[in-house]
C-alpha cells in the first residue's frame, strides 16, 4: 500500500516555503537571546512538516518568521519562490493575506461573525468582492464538512466545529501555505486526530503545511518531523517504509 | 502478549464455529495485526477441549469438519480472564530503558545522542502507524483500536525519552552530590537481574 495523494512522491513539487540559514536573536549582547540559529527548512506543495521541540526551542519563532510576521536577524525566507527580504510592506501583507493561512491553538474566530463570515474574512480583507468571497468561504466550509453551520456564530459551535471553521478560514481561496501552532488546542485525542486529518486532506489538495506541536501523536501525521532544540534543528525523520511492514510481524506464540 | 485460548473462547461465545472460521475471525478481530496459523488454532482448541472449556461435536480427527462450542466452564474462564488485570506491578526489563541507563554511564558516549536516535526511530514508527490508521483503519474498528494502543504506547516512550533528556542535562549541570552519588550502581544491578 502506498500513501494516497500527492504527498507520496512530491520530489519535483514546487517549494512553497524555504528557510535558508535563518537565525533570530532578540535583544542586544550581552543579554541577547538566540531563538533560532541557522535553520534550513524546505516544504513542498502537498507536504506536511511537523516541528517538535521542548518549550523555548524556537518552534513558534520559526512559524512567525515563516509567516512573514517577523523578520529573521539573518538568513533568507522564500514563500512561493519569492524572497521576503526587501519586499515592500504592502506587498508582503498582500502575500500574507493571499498565500498564507494560519491556524491557532485557540482558533481565534471572531465572535460577532457567522462561520461563513469568519471563513471568507481573509478574502474580504484582501479586497475580493463580498459575493465572491462568500462563495469561496462556503466552499471551504463545505470541504471541511461544516457547511450546515454556515450561519451559526462561534459560541453556538462545538469545539471540533470551531476548529473546522478555523481551518476553513486558513485554506479559503487559493492558499498555498498553512501554518499551524498547536492546532488541536484543548480537544481530546480523537478530535485532535480529526483536526490533523483535515489538515492532511488540505495537503492532499496541494497545500504545504507546517505544524508546530509538542504532541508526538499529532506530529506523526506529518510526512516529515523536524526536531528543534535551542534554536537548532537537531534531526528529522526520514521517510519510513510504508505501513505494510507493520503488518508482517512474526507469528505469535 | 496475546492470549490465543481466551481469544478463541471469546469467538466461541458468539456461537459454535469451525477451526478455519475461528482463525479468520481472530485475524479480522485484531485488525490482522496478529496473524495466527491453522496448526496453532487446532492445538489450542485441543487444549481447551481437554480442559473442559470447549467441546466439539465430532469425535474423529481434528479437521475442518469439527465444530467447536464453548462450555459453561469456558464462559466462566473467559469472564474471569477479562476482569483480571495484567501484571504491571514490577517494571518490565525494558531494553530501551537499559540502553539509556547504560549510555548515561559509559564514557565517550553522548547519552543525548543515543536518546535522539531512539526518538527519531520511534517517531518514524508512529508515522507508519498513523498512516495505517488513516488508510486502512478508517473503517476497521478493531484495527483502529489496536493502532491507537500502539500510538499511545510509543508516545509514552517518547515522553520518557524527553524526560530522561532533561534529567541528564540537569544532572550534568549540577555538581555531583557525594552523599547520593553511589546510589545508582546497586539500583542498576537490581533492575538488570529482575525476572
Amino acid at each position: 500500500m502506498s500513501r494516497p495523494g500527492p504527498r507520496g512522491d512530491s520530489g519535483d513539487a514546487e517549494r512553497v516555503l524555504e528557510l535558508r540559514g535563518v537565525s533570530k536573536t532578540y535583544g542586544q549582547e550581552p543579554t541577547a537571546v538566540r531563538a533560532l540559529a541557522g535553520v534550513d527548512l524546505s516544504v513542498r506543495a502537498g507536504e506536511m512538516v511537523a516541528v517538535m521541540g521542548p518549550s523555548g526551542s524556537g518552534k513558534s519563532t520559526l512559524l512567525t518568521i515563516a509567516g512573514s510576521l517577523e523578520e529573521p536577524t539573518s538568513g533568507e525566507v522564500l514563500v512561493c519562490g519569492m524572497a521576503l527580504a526587501g519586499m515592500a510592506r504592502a506587498r508582503k501583507a498582500r502575500l500574507r493575506r493571499r498565500a498564507i493561512g494560519y491556524v491557532f491553538q485557540d482558533f481565534n474566530l471572531l465572535p460577532g461573525l457567522t462561520a461563513a463570515e469568519n471563513a471568507s474574512l481573509p478574502l474580504e480583507l484582501d479586497g475580493v468582492a463580498v459575493p465572491k468571497a462568500r462563495k469561496a468561504g462556503l466552499a471551504a466550509l463545505e470541504a471541511l464538512g461544516v457547511a450546515g453551520r454556515a450561519s451559526w456564530f462561534p459560541d453556538q459551535l462545538s469545539g471540533g466545529e470551531r476548529q473546522r471553521v478555523a481551518i476553513a478560514r486558513a485554506v479559503v481561496g487559493d492558499r498555498r501555505l498553512l501554518l499551524a501552532d498547536e492546532p488541536s488546542g484543548a480537544l481530546d485525542s480523537v478530535n485532535a486526530g480529526e483536526v490533523m486529518r483535515l489538515l492532511h486532506e488540505a495537503c492532499q489538495r496541494g497545500v504545504a503545511a507546517v505544524v508546530v506541536t509538542h504532541d508526538a501523536q499529532l506530529a506523526a501525521w506529518a510526512d516529515r518531523i523536524v526536531l528543534l532544540r535551542d534554536g537548532r534543528m537537531t534531526g528529522h525523520t526520514t521517510r519510513p517504509p510504508g505501513p505494510e511492514s507493520l503488518l508482517m510481524p512474526g507469528e505469535i506464540r | 502478549m496475546v492470549s490465543v485460548p481466551h481469544a478463541l473462547l471469546a469467538l466461541l461465545s458468539e456461537g459454535p464455529k469451525y477451526g478455519l472460521q475461528l482463525r479468520e475471525e481472530f485475524e479480522a478481530g485484531t485488525g490482522e495485526v496478529w496473524p495466527l496459523n491453522v496448526g496453532q488454532v487446532y492445538k489450542t482448541l485441543g487444549r481447551l477441549e481437554r480442559d473442559g472449556l470447549a467441546e466439539s461435536d465430532g469425535t474423529g480427527q481434528d479437521g475442518p469438519q469439527k465444530r467447536f462450542r464453548i462450555t459453561a466452564e469456558g464462559r466462566e474462564a473467559l469472564a474471569a480472564w477479562l476482569r483480571t488485570p495484567p501484571d504491571l506491578t514490577s517494571p518490565p526489563r525494558d531494553e530501551l530503558v537499559m540502553k539509556v541507563l547504560v549510555a548515561a554511564r559509559v564514557p565517550d558516549i553522548d547519552a543525548h545522542e543515543v536518546i535522539q536516535a531512539h526518538r527519531l526511530y520511534l517517531l518514524e514508527l508512529m508515522q507508519q502507524w498513523t498512516w495505517l490508521k488513516e488508510g486502512e483503519a478508517r473503517d476497521d474498528l478493531s484495527l483502529a483500536l489496536v493502532v491507537d494502543a500502539e500510538l499511545f504506547r510509543l508516545d509514552a516512550v517518547i515522553r520518557w525519552l524527553d524526560a530522561a533528556d532533561v534529567r541528564l542535562a540537569r544532572a550534568a549541570a549540577e555538581p555531583p552530590r557525594p552523599a547520593t552519588a553511589p546510589a545508582p550502581a546497586p539500583q542498576l544491578r537490581r533492575l538488570g537481574t529482575r525476572r
